[in-house]
């Protein structure tokens, strides 16, 4: 008997579950499919599921007619370079803070994360000003700085939840046995923070892939990442469905790998620890 | 406790990060503060004066505030309603014994790693056009009439594409939570007798209390700054329909070259963020103690 409701429970919460997930997943699924159309089946009525003559044109047509390997390129190097630059500040104060902390080690720890709630349009008009005087409108290293700094906040953190987690009777054990310190630090920590070190890398790169305010206000061609080419076709409305969808598919498919691959620390990052 | 020899290392490789975070959050507001106070437009040369509260006057009594104000509040709390009732219902229920919860988990939360410019346009184009969406469509077969949302409805339209957005952040945190819960407490309720209704209300939804106040916190700090969901479909229209705070100041200040005033607007942003971010550290600082 009470094998056979929990069967019943199953099959329902399975069903339920699995409705409820196709519905908020839809929009992505349709939008893929919209990029295998041509742009003629991408806006029919009746609209067409998956009856329809599959074609890469618009994959090919996107590239050659806005360049998008460039906007792709600028995508990889701003994000990726913010990451970096922020992971090499952050790791080692993350690490004194969790290693060594001070008296002020718990105000300086928040007062970083307030600066991360200061809202971006506060700044915008020196920021942009003053990169309009400094020459840095619409350039890589320009974007890097901010979404550098914008990040660095959330980076330490994580760093330091994850540097707090590492068991200190170790590192006591290694330094018993007459470990200096830069012997603790590449044999003994470094093993242990890489993982750590790995999330916080990803979950930081996607939220500088997909960052849409500075982006969107200080670059408009040359340093253009992907966030700023889609918003290109907001003016041409219609004809475009199939494209905007091949552009936005390849804008969001490796962030959606990278993203579903850290889906666990996302709660850690964004909550700061808040929830675990 | 450390050495005093770690605590001057620790100092100094702690430096960078405290200088670069001080000169980011200091310089550029102050600048803001000091424009907020002087007549500055762009296109004018013959700028720079100071004007005393001018700025602020200005900005306030200004209707486009009001009606952005309210705006911001709409947006902010309903995207907070929606994704707080749907992500504790939609994680209660993932939480339940699900065949392929693994790839379920890949559905719900994909929308949350979608760039606010793509998800925006694939709702206004590809879902709510009113001829050729697949809402219209919808709407259609079931005998209706479609919606022309970015014309009558444009706010509902930016609310649900934001909420699309945020679901998933407050699905993940609160399912975390849930599956912290103690399940000997659940079939204790169950023993004695409560149905499921009061055990969801009296421990799920009281077990859920204080990760529903971090995800209302979070979200609200971000949703005071939505911007890219509006620049790409309404540009705050029609009218000032879909202006929140962070589009107005912005196109005070690049469309209209107002440096002054939308600095001024800049500083109201920043104290209204300030008010909710002042619960978030607090609630924080508690957590890191413990």
């Amino acid at each position: 008997m009470a094998r056979a409701t929990s069967r019943t429970r199953i099959a329902v919460s399975t069903a339920a579950a699995w409705i409820v997930g196709l519905a908020i997943f839809f929009p992505i699924l349709w939008m893929v499919l919209a990029s295998f159309k041509t742009e003629l089946d991408a806006f029919a009525i009746p609209p067409k599921f998956l009856f329809f003559d599959w074609t890469l044109e618009n994959y090919g047509v996107v590239q050659k007619r806005s360049d998008y390997v460039l906007h792709a390129y600028n995508s990889i190097v701003i994000a990726g370079g913010a990451t970096l630059i922020a992971l090499l500040i952050a790791i080692p104060a993350a690490w004194a803070m969790a290693f060594a902390p001070t008296k002020r080690t718990r105000g300086t720890l928040l007062w970083m994360l307030s600066t991360k709630m200061m809202p971006p349009v506060g700044v915008l008009v020196p920021m942009y000003l003053f990169f309009r005087d400094v020459g840095l409108l619409d350039t890589r290293a320009g974007l890097i700085g901010v979404l550098c700094l914008g990040n660095l906040p959330i980076v330490i953190w994580m760093l330091f939840t994850y540097f707090k987690e590492v068991p200190k009777d170790i590192l006591e054990a290694a330094r018993m046995d007459g470990a200096t310190l830069a012997k603790e630090l590449i044999f003994v920590l470094a093993p242990m923070s890489v993982p750590g070190i790995a999330s916080t890398l990803l979950l930081n790169f996607i939220l500088a892939w997909n960052e849409a305010f500075w982006t969107l206000n200080l670059s408009s061609a040359d340093a253009a990442p992907l966030t700023v080419f889609i918003a290109s076709y907001s003016s041409p409305e219609g004809l475009f469905w199939a494209k905007l969808s091949a552009a936005s598919t390849l804008a969001i498919a490796p962030i959606l790998v990278l993203g579903w691959l850290s889906q666990r620390q996302l709660v850690r990052g964004l909550t700061f620890g808040a929830v675990k | 406790m450390a050495t005093r020899q770690t605590q001057i290392l620790g100092r100094s490789v702690t430096a960078p990060s405290v200088l670069l975070l001080l000169a980011w959050s200091l310089a550029p507001l102050a600048a803001t503060i000091y424009f907020s106070f002087t007549y500055y437009n762009l296109l004018n040369p013959a700028s720079g004066q100071f004007v005393g509260i001018d700025n602020y006057s200005y900005f306030l009594t200004d209707p486009a505030f009001l009606a952005s104000l309210k705006n911001t509040l709409v947006l902010v709390g309903s995207v907070l309603v929606i994704t707080v009732v749907l992500g504790t219902l939609v994680a209660v229920l993932m939480n339940q014994p699900v065949i392929g919860l693994n790839i379920v988990r890949l559905m719900v939360i994909a929308p949350f790693f979608v760039m606010p410019t793509v998800s925006a346009l694939v709702w206004k184009n590809l879902l709510m056009h009113p001829v050729s969406g697949l809402f219209a469509w919808i709407a259609n077969s079931l005998g209706l009439h479609p919606i022309d949302w970015f014309a009558n409805a444009p706010m509902l339209a930016v609310i649900l594409i934001v909420a699309w957005q945020w679901l998933p952040f407050a699905t993940l945190i609160l399912l975390t939570a849930l599956q912290s819960l103690d399940g000997e407490q659940l079939e204790a309720a169950e023993m004695d007798g409560a149905g499921p209704f009061s055990t969801f209300f009296y421990i799920t939804l009281a077990h859920l209390a204080r990760p529903i106040t971090v995800v209302i916190l979070i979200e609200t700090i971000f949703l005071l700054s939505v911007f890219a969901e509006i620049f790409v479909t309404t540009g705050g229209g029609p009218g000032l329909a879909t202006t929140n705070i962070a589009f107005l100041i912005y196109s005070q200040a690049l469309i209209q070259y107002d440096v002054g005033g939308a600095s001024a607007g800049g500083i109201v942003a920043v104290i209204l963020a300030n008010i909710v971010a002042t619960f978030l550290v607090r609630l924080v600082g508690k957590n890191l103690e413990a």
